[in-house]
């Protein structure tokens, strides 16, 4: 029966070929802008993390100043990251399964090979626990051991492309890595991960790529690395060594906890409280308990990685699909309207209302498919326009499975509901008064 | 004229007729607000910068290793920079304006409680900076070759002996005073430097930021970690220099990473890249709209025309001329348009509310609606004149047929 009618439609849009092609391109074009937008969006606000992102936290204290909130229009948050004081002393904590306190820094790679130039990398220092904690995927070797962690050794993750580029690509683990004048031992080397959102830290662009290379967070203390990335800071203190920095109430650290249940997470929450109450005590920490806990999806909401000039055009795009609709809608009226005296015909022969309804809807379905395609054809060349308007952030714009599939079924969503009222009007038609005029 | 008719008409068909408005009325929506919302941004990117960007190149030179000898390296590469033809300038620089990276802090007139404060995005520049930037000190002086202090101290925020700021900080800072000039410049640990001299205008780093025009330079060569020199050409020179620079320096000195050899231009262009983004996206929209719109009214007229052919061929019959069945078709679209704008009107209103509302976009200004209107106006005449004069050669013969 499906077939029949599939059959019928398609010989009814294949008589008015121009009518039928205005349908298809309004429905193709609404979709295409829509899903185009809504890609783009999608793929920076999505889930980064689905299988953990209720159990990975990123952990916040207030240790602002007593004069004036961290933000000003939303007192209510704490300060984006830790001080390097508090930050060390979370990291004592184990109640957490995993932590990773991190921070981000610029290291010269040196290969061993003189025809290739040095480069610079950038670098994640953060101990191991990050790895299994972010469910990053390893080509060779893996996280270093914890005893790294504990001594501050020379220990390093290369990405798969900076492997490619001081190594060839070859198994590297165990061998020596030069980066300024130190030599890092090679623990492992990751395989392809492009989150497409930087979630672990949106305080540095949240759309750049993942660093060059990982060593542990405590080399960075016990060799003074100048950092990079975002400081903050409110106390008028005198900063002239790099001591003086550790000590300070700046903040630039990253910290990120892994709380399997609520009930570990309650217990971490008490902690944290604490914690911070014992340094009220030493005179830190002159605002109210205000300590933040928020899960990945949170984080990226809070952070506003998707901002409000996107969502502004995102609307647009939504309204414009509805605007293309409407147009379809006018166009399957009047082709209904039109076809009347055939419709009427049909009753006098005994078709059902039910029949017609059927037959007409899935007409409108079939111009929804055929649209659909097309729109998919269309969001496709929208990504890639969108790809070269932003060549930085390039990644976040593939167009997946999931999305081709909700693109089609959005489009004979859109052409059904477009075709509902019209479909309804036809059924509606008395046949007595058409077949008068045949 | 013969008005009645054609409402009744409508009226007779009148879903047909509501959708077709309520189709002009989305359209005007969106085109309005997408139109004020991708102008706003192009007007955001368009902003005069102060600095003479077409003509500027950058590169960065990072050092690394134990031979490494900052200063001479520095030295060698200016006096290299700026022996090469086509070159009006060279600076040495921590951070690049309009780049998206720099330094911020808090500045303020004096550490009276009640002075007036500001946050300031700072630069170290030499001597050649006002040349190699291309912006008019219009106030004392530029910053001389002696004063230039070479620091080897990564952390340095203190305070040199001198510095120069932007007219708008000097505006800020000191409202009263007739000039900045010999002002002294406070951070917030009490520390200043002497006011040498007032840029008439000039951007900071961070082209989304509130402050971006309150600029401070201090006499200060960057840090190892972030030397980068700006390099001003002559008109015409630029993209030859570009090509030089990285080889000259590289060649000169293998210690150090030479990198990111980048026009201003290309520079500025990243910074403004979502906003560029955004009003594109917008544009193509607009178009992509308006074409759809046309098309659907031209499909809706054509078939207008067919369903009523007989009709047209009896009023001909019964001596309609042909202009009367133009203008009859002209003044249906007419006011089946007009109708729409006038919902459009609103419901524009209501999409530019909502948005201000929900995302701080700022409230439409009247001359886009209008705009709106009247191109819409436009559109809707030019998609039914062609359907119309079809209609008009509907020969009167055939309001005899099938009687």
């Amino acid at each position: 029966m499906f077939f029949y009618h599939l059959r019928l439609a398609r010989q009814s849009l294949a008589k008015q070929p121009l009518l039928t092609a205005l349908m298809v391109a309004a429905i193709a074009v609404g979709v295409g802008v829509c899903m185009t937008v809504t890609t783009f969006l999608y793929s920076i606000s999505g889930d980064p993390i689905p299988s953990k992102s209720d159990q990975l936290y990123t952990v916040r204290l207030d240790s602002w100043s007593p004069d004036e909130p961290f933000h000003d229009d939303r007192p209510e948050q704490a300060p984006w990251q830790l001080t390097f004081r508090d930050a060390t002393a979370l990291l004592e904590s184990d109640i957490p399964l995993r932590h990773a306190a991190m921070r981000k820094a610029v290291f010269t790679a040196v290969p061993e090979n003189d025809d290739v130039a040095p480069f610079l990398t950038v670098s994640r220092m953060t101990p191991n626990d990050f790895f299994p904690m972010f469910n990053v995927p390893f080509l060779y070797g893996g996280p270093w051991d914890d005893r790294f962690d504990e001594t501050a050794g020379n220990v390093v993750v290369l990405s798969k492309e900076t492997n490619e580029k001081l190594f060839g690509g070859e198994d590297s683990v165990g061998r020596e890595a030069r980066f300024g004048d130190d030599y890092f031992r090679v623990a492992g080397v990751l395989d392809n991960w492009d989150p497409n959102v930087l979630y672990y830290d949106v305080n540095n662009g949240p759309l750049n790529p993942v660093e060059d290379v990982f060593m542990p967070f405590s080399i960075m203390g016990a060799r003074e690395i100048n950092g990079s990335g975002n400081t903050n800071c409110w106390k008028d203190e005198i900063i002239d060594t790099y001591w003086d920095l550790l000590q300070s109430e700046c903040i630039y650290i990253q910290f990120w906890a892994e709380l399997p249940d609520a009930a570990t997470r309650e217990r971490y929450q008490s902690w944290l409280d604490g914690y911070t109450d014992s340094q009220r005590e030493l005179g830190r920490m002159e605002r109210p308990n205000n300590n933040q806990l928020t899960n990945v999806t949170d984080w990226l909401r809070i952070r506003e990685v998707v901002g409000d000039q996107e969502l502004a055009v995102w609307s647009i795009a939504v309204l414009f699909l509805v605007a293309c609709l409407v147009n379809t809608i006018g166009l399957i009226l009047a082709r209904f309207v039109a076809k009347a005296p055939v419709i009427g015909l049909r009753r006098a022969l005994g078709a059902s209302r039910f029949d017609i309804f059927r037959q007409h809807l899935v007409e409108v379905g079939l111009i929804g498919f055929v649209g659909g395609l097309i729109g998919i054809g269309l969001s496709f060349l929208g990504l890639i326009g969108v790809r070269k308007l932003l060549p930085d952030t390039a990644d976040v714009t593939s167009l997946n499975l999931e999305l081709v599939a909700m693109t089609v079924l959005v489009a004979i969503a859109a052409a059904l509901i477009a075709g509902i009222y019209p479909t309804w009007r036809v059924c509606k038609l008395q046949p007595a008064i058409y077949l008068k005029t045949q | 004229m013969e008005i009645r008719p054609i409402l009744s008409a409508m009226w007779r068909n009148r879903t047909g007729s509501v959708l077709i408005a309520l189709q002009i009325a989305l359209t005007l929506a969106i085109v309005v607000n997408s139109m004020f919302l991708a102008v706003e941004r192009s007007q955001f990117i368009g902003r005069p910068s102060g600095i003479d960007e077409k003509n500027i190149v950058t590169i960065a030179s990072n050092g690394f290793g134990a031979d490494y000898n900052h200063d001479a390296t520095l030295e060698e590469d200016l006096r290299l920079l700026r022996a090469l033809p086509g070159v009006v300038a060279a600076t040495v620089s921590g951070h690049t304006p309009l780049s998206g990276s720099g330094s911020a802090s808090g500045f303020r007139a004096s550490m009276d409680e009640d002075a007036p404060n500001q946050s300031g995005n700072y630069f170290e520049f030499d001597h050649q900076a006002d040349e190699a930037l291309g912006v008019n000190i219009i106030e004392g002086r530029g910053f001389l070759e002696t004063e230039i202090i070479s620091t080897e101290h990564p952390d340095s925020e203190r305070m040199p002996p001198q510095t120069i700021i932007t007219k708008h900080l000097a505006d800020a800072l000191y409202p009263d005073l007739p000039t900045a000039v010999g002002q002294r410049l406070f951070n917030n640990l009490g520390e200043s430097s002497e006011i040498v001299g007032v840029v008439e205008h000039m951007f900071g780093s961070w082209v989304h930021w509130e402050n971006l025009e309150n600029v401070i330079w201090f006499p200060v060569r960057p840090d190892s970690h972030r030397t980068r020199y700006i390099i001003r050409t002559q008109p015409g020179q630029r993209d030859r220099v570009l090509n030089e620079i990285e080889p000259l320096l590289a060649d000169a000195n293998r210690t150090r990473i030479v990198r990111n050899a980048r026009t201003l231009e290309e520079i500025a262009g990243r910074s403004y890249e979502q906003d560029r983004a955004m009003a594109t996206v917008l544009s193509v929209a607009i178009v992509l709209l308006l074409t759809i719109t046309g098309l659907g009214i031209v499909g809706l007229a054509s078939f207008t025309v067919r369903q009523r052919t007989k009709q047209i061929g009896t009023r001909r019959a019964i001596g309609a001329r042909k202009r009367d069945i133009v203008r009859y078709f002209l003044t249906e679209n007419w006011l089946m348009t007009t109708l729409g704008l006038i919902l459009g009107t609103v419901l524009t209103y209501v999409v530019n509310y909502q948005l201000s509302e929900m995302f701080e976009t700022a409230r439409l200004d009247v001359w886009y609606l209008l705009g709106g209107m009247a191109a819409l106006w436009l559109l809707g005449f030019l998609a039914v004149a062609g359907p119309a004069r079809r209609a008009a050669q509907v020969s009167p013969a055939i309001a005899t047929r099938n009687v």
